[in-house]
């Protein structure tokens, strides 16, 4: 894969040439954190940023969007019949999206696009978005990325992949659409020499050498779902949890929804917000009965469906791509790493 | 040019035909689908649900108890519990209501041929039986003996008591029992696992059917067990708070499985296997 070279300078002015077809987001210093962002001008990235604090989910799956909007209206001939929310599904771009959390949207794509049903809003953002992803040369202390089938440079979720390089940027395709897009040649841009090939593998190992590897994906998908579920360190990991929902709100693959009507006088719209199972609510019946009633149930939830649930649906690795955004934020740091530790560890006695 | 694929989000818009209260707090709705078109081609499996829109109040899953021959109306029963129950409560023949389905798996009911059937039900737990109930009767030479045990806490709180007598005439050996003596009533009284173990059927060649609130079926489960029954004899259909209905929203799992897309109806042996997260 032949890699090209750019200024900074080049890379903006490539972007911004981009962007006359696609609508550009892009990672943005807003108060004390990053985040995506409509970009009015590929200027405004900020390359030297680590990550954003909210997951780029966001892009395909709102926290809160209109579904239908209909009408109550007595005299309306249409009257309750629902009609689609206008939504932009414009050609997009999204620039410097860590390689991470673009794998986590294709884990996603397994729930939301499925050959029984498919997500109409989902799959048409998906493929109306474009992904220029951004290698990781210094991996936070929260991530783990490597040991959950991802990596700094992964290149799975991704169109085009851009390192930093000493002065400038490489940049190589890693899709069909990707390498189209390559073909509107960035101007000034140059094959990448051999000398700074090197030192861009340098980097790269050095980037994976500092990730630690502790999960062993194997010996947890092959012991038995009960088994884990029942294991006495769900008391411990559940102790300090005050099911505030942090986690599921930054974690790129949490997608859980809620479906609620909202009426304004005549007028009302289906709308699908975020969800979490970490509220009782969740699963709460309309009969008082509630399936996970237990703060224990419901951090076990979390934690299983990650790690036992997805891995034994689709046998295609965790829902997790290690971020560490749970990690870094969580009020009372309950900590996945090492929820994964004991899982393992629990994995590893005889049955 | 594009393959059109139906949103699964966007409910069919049906009308009430008819409102059949059956107790206090059960009202059956039965609802015809606007366009003749879909009414005819809407094909399902007995125990498949659909969701029910009242629009400005919200969705919530129901358990489609006509018999899928049955084309000119869908029928739903319906306790009122909630926001969108109370609402469809007030819904009068005329009124408009969503419906999206179907939805789930609906009953095995290909295995259970040449087998005698055992249907236990308990309150509201009758309705997705009914379904079944009325299908094998339709399809009678295709099954063994088909019992009912059914119970509720009062005479009133029996739903489909107008229909019981038909079903009887049908060849259906049924038993009703309630929790307390009432006035007027010549069936058995006592819970519904009581009535089970005094009844004492035989497992062979039967496939039990259970449905009711928890604590019935839990004890039912014991008393199946005791008499012999097997846990890929007996099978019953769950109830979750339900969003999408299509397995991709997330609340309705049991471990992995979605209770909406995989469900609602699981043997007991597919339930040993599962996440105890009833």
């Amino acid at each position: 894969m032949s890699r090209l070279r750019l200024t900074q300078e080049g890379l903006t002015e490539w972007l911004r040439r981009l962007g006359n077809i696609y609508t550009l987001y892009g990672p943005v210093l807003t108060g004390s954190y990053h985040e995506f962002k409509r970009l009015q001008d590929p200027g405004e990235i900020d390359w030297d940023y680590s990550n954003t604090r909210l997951s780029p989910k966001a892009l395909f799956l709102p926290p809160a969007e209109k579904m239908f909007v209909f009408s109550m209206d007595p005299d309306d001939p249409e009257r309750a019949i629902l009609k689609e929310a206008p939504k932009d599904f414009g050609p997009r771009l999204v620039v410097g999206i860590r390689p991470c959390d673009a794998y986590a949207m294709k884990l996603v794509d397994r729930n939301f696009i499925t050959p029984q049903y498919r997500d109409p809003w989902w799959e048409k953002r998906r493929q109306e978005t474009v992904i220029i992803g951004y290698g990781c040369n210094d991996p936070c202390s929260t991530c783990f990325c490597l040991s959950v089938g991802s990596g700094p440079f992964d290149t799975k979720g991704l169109d085009v992949l851009v390192i930093k390089v000493d002065g400038g940027f490489s940049l190589s395709f890693c899709s069909e659409r990707g390498k189209k897009l390559l073909r509107r040649e960035p101007l000034g841009a140059r094959a990448l020499s051999e000398s700074e090939e090197r030192s861009l593998q340098d980097r790269r190992a050095h980037a994976e050498a500092s990730m630690p590897k502790f999960w062993d994906e194997k010996l947890v998908a092959t012991r038995p779902l009960l088994d884990i579920f029942n294991a006495p360190f769900w008391e411990d990991i559940q102790f300090s949890c005050i099911n505030c929902g942090t986690c599921t709100f930054l974690c790129p693959t949490c997608w859980c929804f809620d479906i609620q009507d909202e009426l304004w006088q005549n007028k009302g719209c289906r709308v699908r917000l975020w969800d979490s199972c970490m509220f009782p609510l969740f699963t709460l019946h309309g009969s008082g009965h509630n399936p996970r009633s237990q703060k224990l149930q419901r951090v076990r939830q979390r934690f299983m469906h990650k790690l036992k649930y997805y891995v034994d649906k689709y046998r295609n690795g965790v829902a997790c791509v290690g971020c560490g955004r749970c990690v870094q934020f969580c009020p009372v740091n309950i900590d996945i790493r090492e929820v994964m530790r004991l899982m393992v560890s629990h994995c590893q006695c005889s049955l | 040019m594009a393959v059109y694929v139906p949103n699964p989000y966007l409910p069919e818009i049906g009308t009430v035909t008819e409102v059949i209260p059956e107790t206090p707090n059960i009202k059956t709705i039965r609802v015809l689908l606007r366009d003749p078109e879909r009414m005819k081609n809407f094909n399902f499996r007995p125990g498949q649900v659909a969701q029910l829109s009242v629009f400005g109040v919200g969705e919530a899953t129901f358990v489609i108890n006509s018999p899928p021959t049955c084309k000119d109306y869908l029928q739903f029963s319906v306790m009122k519990v909630g926001e969108v129950t109370n609402r469809i409560h007030q819904l009068v023949p005329g009124d408009i209501i969503g419906v999206r389905g179907p939805l789930g798996n609906g009953f095995p009911y290909e295995m259970m041929e040449g087998k005698d059937i055992l249907f236990i039900a308990g309150g509201i737990g009758m309705a997705p039986l009914r379904t079944l109930l009325l299908f094998m009767l339709e399809n009678k030479n295709n099954y063994g003996e088909i019992s009912l045990i059914y119970g509720a806490r009062t005479p009133q709180d029996m739903c489909y008591r107008y229909e019981i007598p038909v079903w009887q005439k049908r060849g259906v050996n049924v038993v009703l029992t309630v929790d307390t003596e009432a006035p007027g009533w010549t069936h058995r009284v006592g819970f519904v696992p009581t009535v089970l173990s005094e009844e004492a059927p035989s497992p062979k060649d039967r496939i039990a059917i259970v449905c009711g609130p928890p604590i019935m079926i839990k004890f039912v489960l014991f008393g199946l067990r005791e008499l012999g029954f097997e846990d890929w004899q007996i099978y019953t259909t769950l109830e979750k708070r339900m969003k999408c209905g299509i397995g991709i929203c997330g609340r309705c799992n049991m471990g992995e499985k979605f209770v909406c897309l995989d469900g609602p109806v699981f043997s007991m042996e597919e339930l040993q296997s599962m996440v105890p997260e009833l």
